[in-house]
Parts: structure tokens; sequence; C-alpha cells
């Protein structure tokens, strides 16, 4: 039977030293009324039924390869180079646990160290975690953070309406027993300074924001530390490969999703949530950290490091209950840092830069659509259409199998109309030309 | 060996990859907006991939070798489940494309949500949660939202017994809620009359109970229909921690146990690898009343869609939702193994797994229980909790730490260490059935090795492990110097 290793003279000699009659018998504690069900599921597959099942559901989807995709919105289609799955597919990456005992897991450790490091290099902060869930469960860990290097005296949290509404969301949800007061992000024309004052535990902007734009946040870090609110940045992390890092801006905490950094679309999971901090926060920050030391015999090694702000000893006065984090997409971000490298990030920022004003240049020349430029932007930008953004993308997707951009006007009532749209590196010009041509089609 | 950080083996100029040309005429950048400079290692793809090979032959896992960590099931991870993960048609669509082009994943998500309902017994399920402490959370805040929408907006008490795992007290402060603790009795079960006088005493405050079942000694608790009744006669709503379902998978269903919430392991029961500290998943299911409060979104059929037996499958928010936990749907890749592992075994072979991991973890601690103390001996499920070295071992100063790091030098992984709390010097072992007969037989033969050798030469054992990787680690010199990150050497800033 598949991966059950015992035969029937195993069985018997194992059942035989417990001192029981039946594998049935091992179970009397169990109600009897509750015990053995008849459960309603499928009959077994071999390996090879498995796999033609699993094939036949992967073929029922449209791929990002298949069409043309200019969606981004929090989940970006970047490319992923070959070491990255060579890398983490390696058994004794993938099939350790948590490296609780550090003499025999300095694999996952030193890589940890390295991405720690990488992660710090990249939004030019002085200490990262290990991972979270995603970006926006580490921005709403940031706010727990915020409100705890606080002592839970200031209750208010500015929020501003570019954060990704389902960070926002999250934040939410994540805070909802604690009797917070989240404001900022009820309209668009809301500007978080004007927000702050000696209650505010901390204001969270993101950077690229959620419509692409970026901009100097130094007057908004230098009003958060006037009233001595943190300044939470979430931030993309490909962004960086090209933009100052939000440390240049006072960030006290940077935040945001890792999964352009090497990992797949994979329909929204598993991503990577990356965390980085100033240094005098460290003892208040949560998730894992992994630290250098050195062995009984003087060599350098690594373990984890400041157990004492976690749930495992720390229990329900924990900075939180993280336990499992993403420690394999932190691997896979680690392995693409290292395979780009200095210059290679740089030109995969510069590409998605390039040909994102490429695209808003020619669409802007389109009759009935308009470019959103108040502010400079990155990779993705808003444009506003001449006819509902689902109809749009409807015709896009029938016509030529193009995966048009995110619609606005679900989550602001101001963008009625308004596209999001999101060029890579991984869009050739053609394909853009071909966007272009497409979106013309819609008005004429 | 000291091997070198990939900063150390970096030098101006490698690549790893090559990237195409700019094939459009480049537009200006901001100025003042610009980053300077970018200290990311540069190294050739050769030295990348030596690197991490090095680095994975230092690393132990479950393919390496037998990995008895109590609480983590750490059971062999599927081939065909990676495999699959990695089509294309699961890891190329963007979680925003338009429903109609991603029918296959929904019917997935659909049908792994069917699946989890029928084996945990609850009718509400979300996929969203990406761990078991998210779960956690989830389940604890879906108990709150439930008071709160019944007008009952004093209840912040949860119970939890003091066996349980680190992440109940913790979801639960997170939740705004307070922790009162519940004492084991001497046959690790919950102390019945304590949890009836902590009741009475919060009867009016009480959110509910969290309970591990089997609990962290390993046990049944055998009292669990009484300890449900209990806590709903005072209003109270029963959370199980599902971390140990591998004991259970078609012996039992929690639902049918009087759990009103439980969370789900994808990366201990359903085979999904651990990744050394993820990707896991941790869907929640519930009962009836509850199914509202579920974060969103969940997969349903839409009716208006479907075209005679063909369902529209869709995403859709519940209608009192405690919102969303994360971004998106959830660890559709962890998903999408755990598919593959329950459409593998099917119903028999799911009732096997229990039978066979509970199998392995009795007849291990049979074989161990003449050598190491046994607090609890009775009939355990997956796993089993040793009190430690025998008394006069560890009256030579020899310790449940010097044990664990000798295994090392034997080729096995640690057990869980330490954990459960209430068991002073706890050696908590879970072999799962994916182990052999032979594997168990020389994992026992070690552990009684390891005790004859403290009896000979306690000394041995402080100074293990001696032939892992490394020699112990000082993990007090980490927390003082809190070296966290890298730095370079004033020759390379």
């Amino acid at each position: 039977m598949p991966y059950i290793p015992h035969s029937d003279a195993d069985r018997k000699a194992m059942l035989q030293t417990i001192g029981v009659p039946s594998l049935e018998a091992l179970f009397e504690d169990i109600p009897a009324s509750a015990r053995f069900p008849d459960l309603d599921l499928p009959a077994p597959l071999s390996e090879m039924g498995v796999r033609w099942e699993l094939e036949s559901l992967a073929e029922a989807n449209l791929t990002t390869a298949e069409g043309s995709c200019f969606l981004g919105a929090g989940a970006y289609r970047h490319f992923v180079p070959a070491v990255v799955d060579a890398v983490i597919s390696r058994g004794e990456f993938f099939s350790a646990y948590t490296p609780y005992q550090p003499e025999v897991s300095q694999g996952t450790l030193q890589a940890i160290f390295e991405y720690q490091t990488m992660i710090c290099e990249l939004t030019g902060m002085d200490v990262s975690n290990a991972s979270h869930y995603d970006g926006a469960t580490s921005t709403a860990e940031a706010v727990i953070t915020a409100v705890n290097v606080h002592r839970m005296r200031r209750k208010k949290v500015v929020v501003s309406p570019f954060l990704h509404p389902e960070y926002r969301n999250v934040v939410r949800t994540y805070t909802q027993g604690m009797d917070l007061t989240i404001v900022g992000d009820e309209a668009a024309s809301t500007d978080p300074t004007e927000l702050l004052d000696k209650d505010t535990a901390c204001v969270i902007v993101q950077y690229p924001d959620f419509l692409g734009r970026f901009e100097d946040l130094t007057d908004l870090g230098q009003a958060a530390q006037d009233v001595g609110a943190l300044l939470i940045v979430a931030t993309d992390p490909i962004a960086l490969g090209l933009l100052k890092p939000p440390s240049a801006f006072g960030a006290d905490i940077v935040t945001g999703e890792g999964q352009g950094l090497g990992i797949g679309l994979n329909f929204g999971g598993p991503y990577l949530g990356f965390f980085a901090a100033k240094k005098k926060h460290v003892r208040k920050i949560a998730g894992r950290l992994v630290g250098q030391t050195s062995d009984a015999e003087g060599e350098r090694g690594f373990v984890l490091t400041l157990s004492t702000r976690e749930q495992h000893i720390r229990r329900e006065r924990a900075t939180s209950n993280i336990c499992t984090n993403q420690g394999l997409m932190a691997l896979a971000a680690a392995v693409y840092m290292a395979a780009l490298g200095k210059c290679g990030l740089r030109q995969v920022a510069e590409l998605c830069y390039h040909k994102a004003h490429y695209a808003a240049d020619e669409i802007d020349k389109l009759d009935g659509f308009s470019v959103l430029r108040d502010k400079p932007f990155f990779k993705e930008f808003a444009v506003r259409c001449p006819a509902p953004v689902a109809e749009i993308n409807d015709h896009l997707l029938r016509k030529r199998a193009i995966m048009g951009g995110y619609d606005l006007g679900e989550t602001y009532p101001e963008y009625k109309d308004h596209m999001l749209l999101c060029v890579t590196e991984m869009n050739p010009r053609q394909e853009i030309d071909r966007l272009v041509r497409t979106l013309k089609e819609v008005t004429s | 060996m000291t091997r070198p950080l990939i900063f150390e083996i970096s030098k101006p100029g490698r690549c790893a990859t090559s990237l195409p040309e700019l094939d459009v005429q480049p537009a200006d950048l901001p100025e003042g907006l610009i980053r300077e400079d970018l200290r990311l290692p540069e190294v050739s793809e050769g030295d990348l991939m030596r690197h991490y090979t090095h680095l994975s032959h230092v690393n132990y896992g479950v393919d390496t070798g037998f990995y008895p960590l109590g609480s983590c099931t750490m059971k062999h991870n599927p081939r065909i489940n990676e495999a699959v993960a990695r089509l294309p048609g699961f890891t190329h669509i963007h979680p925003y494309q338009d429903e109609e082009t991603v029918q296959g994943a929904l019917f997935l998500m659909y049908t792994l949500q069917e699946f989890m309902s029928e084996i945990g017994g609850f009718p509400g399920i979300t996929l969203q949660p990406a761990a078991g402490a998210h779960g956690e959370l989830t389940g604890v805040l879906i108990m709150r939202a439930y008071h709160l929408d019944r007008g009952d907006d004093i209840r912040d008490v949860i119970l939890i017994p003091d066996s349980a795992h680190g992440t109940n007290p913790a979801s639960t402060s997170m939740s705004g809620m307070e922790v009162v603790e519940i004492p084991s009795n001497e046959e690790g079960d919950v102390d019945l009359e304590a949890l009836k006088a902590a009741c009475e005493e919060h009867s009016d405050r009480l959110v509910g109970m969290m309970l591990t079942n089997p609990n962290t000694l390993g046990l049944f608790e055998k009292q669990v229909e009484e300890i449900c009744a209990i806590v709903h006669e005072h209003g109270g709503l029963m959370y199980g921690d599902g971390a140990n379902m591998n004991a259970l998978l078609g012996i039992a269903r929690p639902g049918d146990l009087g759990f009103d919430v439980l969370h789900f392991n994808l990366h201990k029961t359903f085979s999904t690898p651990h990744g050394g500290g993820g990707p896991g998943s941790g869907p929640v299911g519930v009962s009836s009343a509850l199914v509202d409060f579920l974060p969103g979104p969940v997969v349903t059929i839409d009716e208006e869609k479907s075209e005679g037996d063909l369902p529209f499958f869709t995403l859709s928010t519940p209608a009192k939702t405690i919102g969303q936990v994360k971004a998106f749907y959830g660890h559709f890749g962890v998903m999408v193994r755990a598919y593959t592992y329950i459409r593998t075994l099917g119903r028999a072979g799911l009732r096997r797994v229990a039978e066979h991991a509970v199998l392995n973890a009795n007849y291990l601690k049979e074989q161990l229980k003449e050598t190491y103390p046994l607090p609890f001996d009775r009939i355990c499920m997956h796993e089993f909790v040793l009190a430690g070295p025998p008394e006069d071992v560890q009256e030579d100063g020899v310790h449940t730490m010097d044990v664990a790091k000798r295994l090392m030098d034997y080729g096995f992984h640690p057990p869980t260490v330490y954990f459960p709390l209430i068991v002073e010097e706890a050696l908590m072992i879970e072999p799962t059935e994916t182990e052999s007969k032979e594997t168990l037989d020389a994992f026992a033969d070690a552990m009684k090795t390891i005790v004859a050798e403290a009896r000979e030469d306690p000394d041995l054992l402080h100074e293990a492990p001696l032939k892992a990787p490394m020699r112990r680690l000082d993990e007090v010199q980490a927390a003082r110097d809190l070296i966290l990150r890298w730095q370079p050497s004033d020759e390379d800033a």
C-alpha cells in the first residue's frame, strides 16, 4: 500500500510486542459511537491515475504562458531562473522541519542568515526576520509590533488608502480583538500625514503604492517621527532593485510581498512575507530570527535566536503566535537574489520600468484612454477607460487571450472605469503592441 | 569545516542568469528617487549550485533519515505530489484571473473543501489559513465573532490545558482574549473537576476551550464527550487543535466527538513538505452554526452559471465573515499536494495511515519503556512522551538534550525535547506510518546504547554530537552578540 512499508509478518510481530490482537484494538479509548466512521471519500488511484487526473485539472486552467498577462495588483509574473527550483527541490531542504536542532540544520540556518542579509541590503534596514506567510500578514504583524512598541497605550493606526485593499482587510482581521481605531483609507483623497497625532501607533504606506506610483516619503517619515508614530512601509522588492530603499525615508519597519523574488504565481500562494526593522525594535518583532554563533570547536555556525519572544517559550505573552512560516519560499527568494545579484536585479527593475512606460505612452495615445500621471510610476499604472473595465477585459480575453488589468472601480469608487495594468520583463514589445491594438478595437 | 557565506564567494561582474535586452525606448528615471548601491552577491551559476548543494549536505530532512519529531508528523513527502504541483496549469495562474479561466483550480479547491469536511465532520471549511497557528487565530476569531453576533459581548475567556502547544495561548491573546489554564490529571487527561470549577467561575465570560486530541502526551482524551458537554453547557465552543489528526484519519471525526471548530495541518497529516519551516497550510473546519463567520473567499458553486451536469465554481464571501486572514485564497500549491495525497490513498488508505502511525508509536514505546521512564503507560496514539533518561543517568548529569545530541551521531534526527512542559525532561517521539519496523528497531537500539554509554562515560554524551556536521552550538552567545546578518569587511565596503 502506498507509503506504508509494513509486511503482514511485520504487523503481526509488532502487534504481538504491543500485546494487542489487532489494529482495531489500538483504538479502544475512542468512544464506540464515533469510532471507524464510514467516510464518503473516493477509492484510491494509482500513481499514473492520479497524475492523469491532476494533469486534466491543470489543463482546465488558462495559464499566463498561454495567454499574455497584464495583471499585477500584488501578484506578479516575473522570470524565475532554473536554479531556483533546482535548489528548492532538494529533499534535504524541503523535507526538513524548522531548524530547532542546529547541529544537523546548518543548511537551512545559513541560507536564512544569508536571506536575512539580502533583505536588509534591499530594504536598507538593520534586521530581517526569517519570513511571514505573505505581504498582507507581515504588514498586519508590523501593526501589532508598533502597538506593542507603544505598550498598547496608542490605539490609532493610520492606513494609506493606497495600501493593497486585501492587506487593509487583513490588518483589520488580525487586530479586531485589540480595540484599535484604524483610519485613513475611507477615501482615496485622504492624506495620511494629516491624521497623525500623539495617539497614533503607526502609519502604513505602500511604496510603490497600489496604483504603482512612488514618491519621496521623507516628509511623512518626519511627520511620523515628530509624533512618535512608527512608519511602516509595505514595498515591492523588485522595485527596490531601482528605487531608493524605504530606510532613506526613516522607515521603522519595512514589509512586503516577496513573491516576485523567484516564486511562481501559484494562484495566490504559497508566497513570502518579508519583514525588516530598525535594530531597536528587534525584541518586539514577530517571527524567527537566525543568529551567528560558534560551536564547541570555535567554528562559525548559525542558530535560531531570541526565541524568548516566541510562542513555544513565551506562550500567551509572545509577540505573535507564528510558528511555521515560509522557510522554503525564503530559500527560493535567497537563491533568486543570489542568481540575479547586484546587477541582475537592477536590470529586471529597469526592464519593468521602461516597458511599463512604453505601454503607458502607447495606451495614452488611444482615444478615450488616459493614463494617471500625477506621480512617477514603476511597473503598474492606472488607466481611465472609455468603457467598464469588465467589458474591456472580456473583449481582451475572448479576442486575443489577453489577461487585462485589475478593475480599480471594485475597491475604489473614485476610480470607476479605471484599470490597473502591470508590465514586467515577461512582456515582450510585441505583446504590449498587441494589447494596445486590441484596446483600440474597443473604441472603434 | 567553515562554509563560506554566499557573500564571501561574490566577485564583481558575475551573474547566475541572463536577461533579455530592452526592446523599447528607455524612459527618463525620476531624479532623487533612484538608489545608488545594492550589495547583493555576484556569483556564477556553477558557484551558486555548489554553494547550495554544500548547504544541503549539512541539512537533515526526512529524505536523509528517521525524523521522529513529536507533534510534527515528519512523514515521507511523496514525489508525485511535487511533480503535479509543478504543472504549469497550477503554477502559472494569477489569483485575479477571470474565474472562467481557472475552473480546474477552483474545482480542486472545492473538492478539497469537501474532502476536509468529510474527514473532519464539519459542514464548513476555509482553506485560507497559511499554517496551523494561522488556523488557530482564524478559529478563535470565529468563536469570538459568534458570541458577538449573539449580542454576547462580555465573553473573553478561553480555557487551555497545561499540556497545550504554545500556539494555543499565543493565538488566544492575539485575538484579545484571556487564557485560563486547566491542569492535567495523573492519567494525562484533563482534570475534570478543575474544568468544571473554571467553567463555573468564568461561565458568563466563557468563549470556549482549546483542546488537542490526541493530546500532546500522545494520549486520546477519553473524557472528550464529557468535556465538550461541560463547555457547551456554559455557552462555550470547543476548538480542536488538529495537529494530531494523523492518529484519527478514518478512525474518528472531531465533529462527531463534539468539536465546533478544528484546524488541520496539511503539512503534517496530509504529507506536504515542511520546507525547513514552511510553507504549511491550516484549513479550518466549523460546525453549521459557524459557517457564516468563515474568512472569505471560499469556493462555492454558482448555480446560475452552471450548465447541466457541469458546475461553475466561484469565489464567495460568507455573510458574517471575520474578514480575510491573508491575501488571496490560501496556499494553493500546498492544496494541490494534499489533494493528490487524498486521491492516492482514498478512503481505505487514509484509515491505514492512522492505524500504522499508531501501530508504530506503540511498538516503539514498548521497545523503549524498559530503558526510559514512561510517565503514562497506556496505549498511545501516534506519539508518546518519555521522561528523559533513567534517574541514575540523570543524577550523573546526563539530560534529555544530551540524549538528543548523541542520537545525531547514530544518524537520527532527535525527537522533540522538553515539550510538553508538564513532563520534565520530555522526549516526545512520533515515528509516523511511513517508517519500517527495521528503522524503528535500529532507533530503539541506538536509544538503548546511549543509556549504556551514559552509564559508562557521561562526558561522551556531554560532548555529543561528535559526528554531526557541527559540534554543539552556543545559543547563549548568539543571543548575547546578536549577529543577525553578514557585514562586509572594510575592504569590501
